[in-house]
């Protein structure tokens, strides 16, 4: 990894419309960052559209656009997070992701300086991962209309033969398991809030779920479904699952891991964890006789130490996502109504 | 920050619901007013109704600060926002509040009014200090919790000298609000709403103390236990009510003694009175005009008072026609008799206050409960009846 060079940001201070314009000044910024960072053979010809090799096999594509406050967070910034994201809904299709393209709004007035450390983590999270980047795009629009740094991610991977992941293959009586503990991206953001700061040791879980898949589908290619419980958390996604493929679930509270530090902020914020964001937690659905094996194989990848099955899939005509409570009781666990949080990811 | 495990324990839970069992005669029901959102929220939020025998019943109550605003004050708030171009600070839930014309804070903001949503009073006050060539007014409700914090607000901005920075104050008060309760024709005389005993706030008495509420226990004969909110604590409050009930008591019991004591924060009540007096009176939604039930901002601290720096003009506010939220604060009514629930009013789309907040009975029973209590939607014919 080349480190980054300081004096970019000392001689260029700032993003300009010149920056976007075509000139030299964009070449160079291209150059000087994107590329220097971002270096690849593939990104490295500096031709429009990248040529790809493709295994044989059904491909999946996923694009997705990260609007983000605060752009830097405790566990990551806006940089890794378009990479993890976009890999993770790759991932959760079954596939091994081969690679990945980057697009960037800049708003003038910008400091470079940031900008550079959003492309080195950018950089650094697809190198961890294996996955290159191999084209972009870069547009700045004028200040005032941007909100510092949009990134949108593409990710393009291949299913392995034998895997069929899909919602629709959710069925009664599947397990469900959730690879570790809910709820530490949200809260690592809204800790880093304007007027919200408080105290807290949590760091966003954002990751690149990949290898996790990997290892789980080489173990149980029979997987129904995997998802990534993104915005709206883990209560939006099994809603998501539930509607689509027209089952009810029933989960167990006591089973869901959620950290101490979490449950606190939650508590004092008046948010309920189950619909608070994530970034590096996939939520499986597989037969239950081989719920147990998969947890395992979870278990044993670092990512999914602390996995556990929290449900199961039922037979519902109202579609409902059930938990038992801690106490004993029954509750619905129901889409977010509006927003619980303003603008998390 | 300490944890609440212990309140939660799925065992414990189970030998006080067996207790309970135990305890409540069968050949009676046990109809428990939960007054405070908070309750609501926590009897939904764990399921505490199925660990209940069928003969204890909870009644849900008028405690939630953005359910009890009357549409009037929240319209005014708009007006502020808009015709004064003012910088409002609000707390979230209030946001979505619909008034006159299903307008809400959202819409106004949407509109372009400058309306901003904020964790608590501290959040205003910077705002205020950001700003210092625009009128910053905060948006205060809630009950005896949410007092405090607003007095040391007014007092911040007082000592730093902040000019643009006011107060719309409509806190209320709770004991006032229970005895218009037990007062109204249908505890009184029409018996339509049976009430046995009280579920008491205990985050307002850890302000206000146990004290407020030994009067009215005397006065209408009726049992109240200060209960906190975790589920445990609700389940021991309805066994120690059921008790009293049982054995013909109507005393105030203290179940949240881990915080409140009878006489509550001496320095937070002397601090409200410094700042803070009594209203006359006061309108609530659902209770209507409700004497001596909320506070304004004493002479002294004029300036810092939205009402006196802003007019607003006169209107007729209007609540959406067919909305029970009224009776449902009352306790008279149940979100499912609503012929809106659940098919026009949604928390998405929610057509009164008590489909906003968490704690409104509406949004719990939609969100938490509605697959027990199954949605009365009217027929066709029914409707054209
Ligand atoms: S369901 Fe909606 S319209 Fe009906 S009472 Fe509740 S809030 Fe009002």
């Amino acid at each position: 990894m080349n480190a980054p060079q300081p004096d970019l940001a000392r001689r260029k201070g700032s993003v300009d419309m010149a920056h976007g314009g075509g000139g030299r000044a964009m070449a160079e910024l291209i150059s000087d960052l994107f590329q220097r960072h971002l270096s690849n053979p593939i990104l490295d010809q500096g031709n429009d559209a990248a040529l790809l090799n493709v295994p044989p096999g059904r491909l999946v594509m996923s694009t997705d656009g990260h609007v983000i406050s605060p752009l830097f967070f405790p566990g990551g910034d806006i940089g890794s997070l378009a990479v993890h994201g976009t890999l993770n809904d790759v991932a959760t299709a079954g596939a091994r992701p081969l690679y990945l393209t980057a697009g960037f709004i800049l708003e003038e007035g910008f400091p470079l300086a940031d900008l550079e450390r959003i492309v080195v983590s950018m950089a650094l999270a697809a190198r961890d991962a294996g996955v290159p980047i191999v084209t972009g795009d870069t547009k700045v629009v004028e200040k005032g209309k941007g909100d510092g740094v949009f990134i949108t991610t593409t990710g393009l991977g291949v299913v392995p033969e034998g895997v069929h992941v899909s919602v629709e293959r959710a069925r009664p009586g599947q397990a469900i398991l959730l690879s570790g503990s809910i709820g530490d991206h949200g809260v690592a953001i809204l800790s880093k809030r304007e007027n919200l700061e408080f105290e807290t040791e949590i760091r966003s879980d954002s990751a690149a779920l990949h290898t996790l898949v990997a290892n789980m589908v080489a173990d149980v290619p029979g997987i129904a479904v995997l998802r990534d419980p993104t915005r709206g958390g883990l209560a939006a996604t099994l809603n998501e699952i539930a509607r689509t493929a027209g089952v009810g679930m029933h989960l167990d509270e006591t089973r869901i891991p959620v950290k101490r530090d979490v449950a606190a902020a939650c508590e004092l914020l008046g948010l309920d964890p189950l619909y608070v964001a994530n970034e590096g937690k996939l939520i499986c659905l597989c037969e239950a006789d081989d719920a147990e094996r998969l947890l395992a194989v979870m278990k044993a990848h670092p990512l999914g130490r602390d996995a556990a099955i929290i449900g199961t899939v039922t037979e519902d005509d109202a579609h409902l996502v059930e938990m038992e409570t801690e106490i004993g009781g029954l509750r619905v666990v129901d889409w977010l109504s509006g927003e619980q949080l303003p603008r998390i990811c | 920050m300490k944890y609440v495990d212990e309140f939660r324990d799925r065992e414990l839970a189970k030998t006080v619901a067996e207790a309970i069992r135990r305890e409540a005669r069968p050949e009676r029901t046990y109809n428990i007013m939960e007054f405070c959102g908070g309750h609501t929220h926590a009897i939904f939020r764990y399921g505490v109704k199925d660990l209940m025998p069928e003969n204890v019943r909870f009644v849900h109550g008028p405690g939630c600060p953005v359910c009890v605003l009357p549409v009037r004050r929240l319209d005014d708030a708009v007006e502020i926002a808009e015709r004064h171009g003012v910088i409002l600070c609000t707390y979230g839930d209030m946001m979505r509040v619909p008034g006159t014309k299903q307008r809400s804070l959202i819409r106004a903001k949407a509109d372009g009014a400058d309306i901003r949503m904020v964790y608590s009073t501290l959040d205003a006050l910077k705002i205020a200090r950001d700003n210092p060539d625009r009128e910053v007014v905060f948006f205060a409700i809630g009950f005896e919790t949410t007092t405090p914090p607003t007095a040391v607000a007014i007092r911040q901005a007082e000592k730093e000298g902040l000019r643009n920075f006011s107060v719309f104050c409509n806190h209320v008060l709770t004991p006032s609000a229970i005895s218009h309760i037990l007062q109204s024709p249908e505890v009184r005389e029409l018996g339509t709403v049976r009430i046995d005993g009280f579920l008491g706030p205990s985050h307002v008495s850890s302000v206000i103390g146990s004290e407020p509420y030994e009067y009215f226990a005397e006065e209408f004969g009726k049992p109240v236990v200060i209960a906190g909110f975790e589920p445990l604590d609700v389940m021991q409050s309805a066994l120690m009510l059921i008790r009293q009930i049982n054995e013909g008591r109507h005393e105030v019991e203290n179940e949240y003694t881990r915080v409140v004591t009878r006489e509550g924060n001496l320095k937070a009540q002397s601090l409200v009175s410094e700042v803070f007096e009594l209203r006359t009176s006061f309108e609530w939604r659902g209770l209507g005009t409700v004497p001596y039930s909320a506070l304004k901002i004493r002479e002294a601290h004029a300036a810092f008072d939205a009402e006196r720096r802003f007019e607003v003009s006169e209107k007729k506010s209007r609540e959406v026609k067919s909305c029970e939220c009224p009776a449902i604060l009352r306790g008279v009514k149940k979100p499912t008799d609503c012929k809106l629930f659940g098919t026009v009013c949604t928390p998405d789309t929610p057509m009164g206050s008590c489909m906003v907040s968490s704690e409104g009975a509406c949004a719990a029973y939609w969100t938490y409960g509605r697959h027990r209590d199954p949605v009365r939607r009217p027929r066709a014919k029914e409707e054209a009846a």
